[in-house]
């Protein structure tokens, strides 16, 4: 073998097709015949339909039309609840709900037909914020309007919260985030009763349209067909909603009998479309005059919007990383979903952990100002260590090492010296510097027995050629799914990444590895490429086919042999739990991920207290990921998670009227360009985990979890004020900043 | 715009004759990639915030979006399929793939051709006119550094560039 793959920054796999426009996305093909699909959605927040009326100006003949009566199958998408319908009949729940769907050849008559439906919606009184939910004035989901609550007990917080002489309380807010991949959703369908459906288009996880649509259809799985194309990003946005899409395209196809293309306009993909989770977290801790937590009394409420869809395990995340990476010996966490009338909340990057994150890094640099401790000190005295116990009763037994994390942080951004020479030369003029930190962890992989349930499998193959395919439904969405495999499958056989190759996702061909999420890709999913990857390796040597030790010219002889002889060469690998791994699902305790990322992010502000518009001038992101597969890669990811990070804390603002987005534009909701970006500076510690491949852990969502809290931490120190409740708006911050402290 | 009147126009696309009946109204964006089946060039927002769909008309960079079809009328017309040569990509082509200055791709035909754009005019530009020249171009995926270092890996490979 020459130099290892793993480690290098090998070149991106289909970026020779991106950088030259070649790479196809949904919209970029057109099938002869191709009618196109557009939705009529409902417009109010909540009601029960009297009628749909169309307007008799337009030949209606030359259009295909459908409502939930032409569903085969059932009318509910399905995934853990399963109570969201594709097209709503009798009630609507929340604005833009889909209950019509037309097609027609020309893309702008479709468009044009939309607006001359009218549906005739008597309405209801509408749940709009967490707390009408809670107030359970009008119940609009189950019989409490709480779609999941989940409690987390250590120790005993009510004594120790009683016994304590320094208690301090906090309470912090988050808004939706649109997560404005710039590729909005997109489906293309062909279907009929003889051969089944199938569908292309842009999405992170092949599995679940495929499931969604055996059940609105009615058929058997080998009768569904879901492939990816190229997907211009996704960060959560992909997750669950392109079931939807898949289906409506497939219903039009269905009873047009034309293949139809459903490609969401901006405007459309931003207001119908999943968010991430509103949120309100509320903070009571308990400390002792040497710094060290007590107790830690924590309520965790997010808003899931009309239908449950994924908000349980949202939820469970963000209620899981809701205390940090601290050892305390009391901790209570309250967490709970609750129902309101606007569009279903969804996956974002990050998945409920920025938000309980963001409550508890603002808190915790509260907590050490009770205490008289520099945020950096107070946070050394109560980071976890090996062998200490997370809230769920998780013994970290890896090795943890937050303390050099942050000192590095510390030193990198030249933290302590600007803290002093921040708060002395910050005179009265209108520019107010400072800065601030943030230390946190996130869990790689589905959360407690998840990964069992899903049993991931990979399937890698040699060909005649004596090249290698490796194929799973994991798909590349700009993270670099592609590239990694490549490397990890090369490394493992000895040969190189040029002569591996990634199969598109094809649920006609790739075996079920589970969905792309929960920076599940590399480390799990990744794991089974090694491992299949070494079945065939062990199948050649075993053969007689390869020596064991191998040169590439060797291993591409043997495996054309092999396939010559015998006719195919594959290896299956299936997902098996490291060993000790023990979740109680009824108990909700246990070792909630196999492993964590640990971080510490800086960053450095600007206030001007004339605008109030704050910029943030450096940010330094040191953390600890395992192996890194590929640092240009990865470091990307960081950039690009911080990047969001800083649009949440600051600019990306999503303004709610009567249940429905107000600023459902690029010209006014505003997300991070590059003039409006610090330097990022990335830096990685690697401590190989024993059951990633190589070494590697989960990266995708840890850098959305830190910057928001870093940045509100550093405002704090520049300002004086208390920042609570993101995003960060100019008019917030001089709202804030104006009104007299009573 | 279906039943609408239509105008014969004819510009030059990567150095192609393209001649295509469109209303004169019509996106420029539309006609590349529908009459031109040129794909490459992309649609994000179509209000011209994002610049996934940055061609370059008559040597300008503009937003095919907003650019009605009959301003392209007697133009000419560089789109991402016209950037690389016949054997081998164009150095800012290159340099996007060495420093991983494209992720998802949607936005990387408009950056590609924003950074040529800029280094038609300012061969060696400094951080803060990167940034500036992208400012038109938005990508969710790399937080823009890649993307700057891309640019700046373009200039130091070719002080004379190979532009379009």
């Amino acid at each position: 073998m020459d130099v290892p793959n793993i480690g290098r920054s090998a070149r991106r796999k289909e970026g020779r097709a991106k950088v030259t426009g070649q790479a196809l996305y949904v919209d970029d093909i057109s099938p002869a015949g191709v009618l196109y699909g557009v939705t009529v959605r409902s417009p109010v927040a909540r009601g029960r339909i009297k009628g749909i009326r169309f307007d008799p100006a337009i030949p209606w003949d030359d259009y295909t039309i459908v409502t939930a009566a032409d569903i085969p199958g059932v009318n509910r998408v399905k995934l853990i609840t399963d109570d969201q319908p594709y097209l709503a009949s009798d009630v609507v729940n929340h604005a833009e709900e889909p209950i019509l769907l037309i097609a027609h050849r020309d893309r702008a008559a479709a468009e044009q037909a939309r607006h001359q439906v009218t549906i005739d919606i008597e309405p209801f009184p509408a749940v709009s914020t967490i707390d009408d939910a809670l107030s359970a004035r009008e119940i609009i989901w189950g019989t409490d309007n709480l779609f999941k609550s989940y409690q987390v007990n250590k120790g005993d917080v009510e004594s120790a919260l009683g016994d304590a002489t320094i208690v301090v309380e906090g309470e912090y807010e988050t808004g939706a985030q649109e997560q404005l991949y710039i590729e909005p959703n997109g489906m293309l369908a062909v279907a009929d009763p003889n051969h089944g459906v199938a569908v292309w288009g842009s999405m992170q996880c092949p599995y679940y349209i495929h499931t969604a649509l055996a059940a609105l259809f009615g058929l058997p799985a080998d009768k569904i067909r879901v492939v990816q194309m190229e997907t211009g990003g996704g960060f959560g946005g992909k997750e669950e909603y392109p079931s939807i899409i898949a289906g409506h395209a497939a219903l039009l196809a269905w009873k047009s009998g034309r293949p139809v293309k459903m490609i969401y306009g901006r405007a459309e993909d931003m207001a119908a479309t999943t968010k991430r989770h509103p949120s309100r977290t509320t903070h009571r801790t308990a400390v002792g005059r040497d710094g060290r937590l007590q107790a830690m009394d924590i309520d965790f409420v997010i808003d899931g919007g009309a239908y449950c869809t994924l908000s349980p395990v949202v939820l469970s995340r963000g209620t899981i990383h809701a205390a940090g990476p601290y050892n305390c010996p009391n901790v209570r966490v309250r967490g709970r979903a609750v129902a309101t009338n606007v569009p279903p909340h969804g996956a974002f990057r990050g998945f409920g952990a920025p938000q309980s994150i963001f409550a508890l890094e603002r808190h915790m640099d509260k907590v050490a100002a009770a205490v008289g401790l520099a945020p950096d000190e107070f946070r050394r005295r109560n980071f976890i260590q090996t062998g200490d116990t997370l809230s769920v009763g998780q013994t970290i037994r890896e090795p943890v090492n937050m303390s050099a994390l942050l000192d590095r942080a510390l030193a990198l951004s030249g933290y302590s010296a600007k803290r002093q020479q921040f708060a002395r030369d910050n005179g009265s003029g209108p520019l107010r510097k400072g800065i601030g930190l943030a230390t946190f962890m996130h869990g790689a992989g589905f959360t407690g027995s998840g990964e069992v349930h899903l049993s991931s499998i990979v399937v890698v193959e040699g060909t005649a050629e004596g090249t290698i395919r490796v194929l799973t439904s994991s798909t590349e969405i700009g993270q670099g799914t592609n590239t990694i495999f490549a490397q990890i499958a090369a490394d493992a056989l000895g040969i190189d990444c040029d002569d591996v190759e990634v199969a598109q996702p094809d649920t006609a061909e790739v075996p079920n590895s589970g969905p792309t999420v929960a920076s599940r890709t590399c480390m799990v999913v990744g794991r089974l490429v090694e491992s299949a990857a070494l079945g065939v390796q062990h199948a050649l040597i075993d053969a007689g086919y390869l020596p064991v030790m191998h040169s590439r010219a060797e291993f591409r002889r043997g495996c054309q042999r092999y396939v010559q002889a015998f006719g195919s060469l594959r290896a299956t690998s299936k997902y098996e739990a490291p060993p000790g791994l023990r979740w109680d699902d009824e108990q909700y305790r246990g070792d909630a991920y196999g492993t964590y990322a640990w971080a510490a992010y800086v960053a450095e502000v600007t206030v001007d207290l004339t605008t109030w518009q704050t910029s943030v001038d450096d940010f330094v992101a040191v953390q600890e990921v395992g192996k890194v597969v590929n640092p240009i890669l990865a470091t990307g990811q960081i950039e690009g998670g911080v990047a969001q990070g800083i649009g949440w804390a600051l600019y990306e603002d999503v303004i709610w009227r009567e249940g429905r987005m107000a600023n459902g534009q690029m010209t006014n909701y505003i997300m991070p360009s590059s003039m409006d970006l610090p330097s990022i500076r990335v830096y990685f510690e690697e401590v190989p985990y024993p059951h990633g491949p190589a070494g590697a852990k989960g990266i995708g969502e840890l850098p959305m979890d830190g910057a928001a809290p870093a940045i509100f931490n550093a405002v704090a120190h520049a300002t004086g004020a208390n920042p609570d409740a993101l995003p960060l708006t100019p008019e917030q911050l001089m709202r804030l900043m104006e009104t007299p402290v009573a | 715009m279906p039943d609408s009147p239509q105008a014969r126009l004819t510009c030059v696309v990567n150095g192609r004759r393209l001649m295509f009946d469109a209303h004169p109204m019509a996106r420029l964006l539309d006609v590349l990639r529908n009459d031109g089946r040129l794909t490459g060039t992309k649609e994000g927002c179509g209000e011209g915030e994002c610049g996934a769909c940055s061609v370059i008309l008559n040597g300008e960079l503009v937003n095919s979006c907003l650019t009605p079809a009959a301003h392209a009328d007697g133009g000419v017309i560089t789109t991402i399929e016209g950037v690389a040569g016949e054997e081998s990509l164009n150095v800012v082509q290159e340099a996007f793939l060495e420093c991983g200055g494209a992720q998802c791709g949607i936005c990387t035909p408009g950056m590609v051709l924003a950074a040529i754009d800029l280094l038609s005019r300012v061969p060696n530009p400094t951080e803060e006119e990167i940034r500036a020249a992208l400012s038109g171009n938005l990508c969710r995926c790399t937080g823009y550094m890649r993307i700057f270092a891309s640019v700046l890996e373009a200039c130091k490979r070719s002080p004379d560039l190979n532009r379009p």
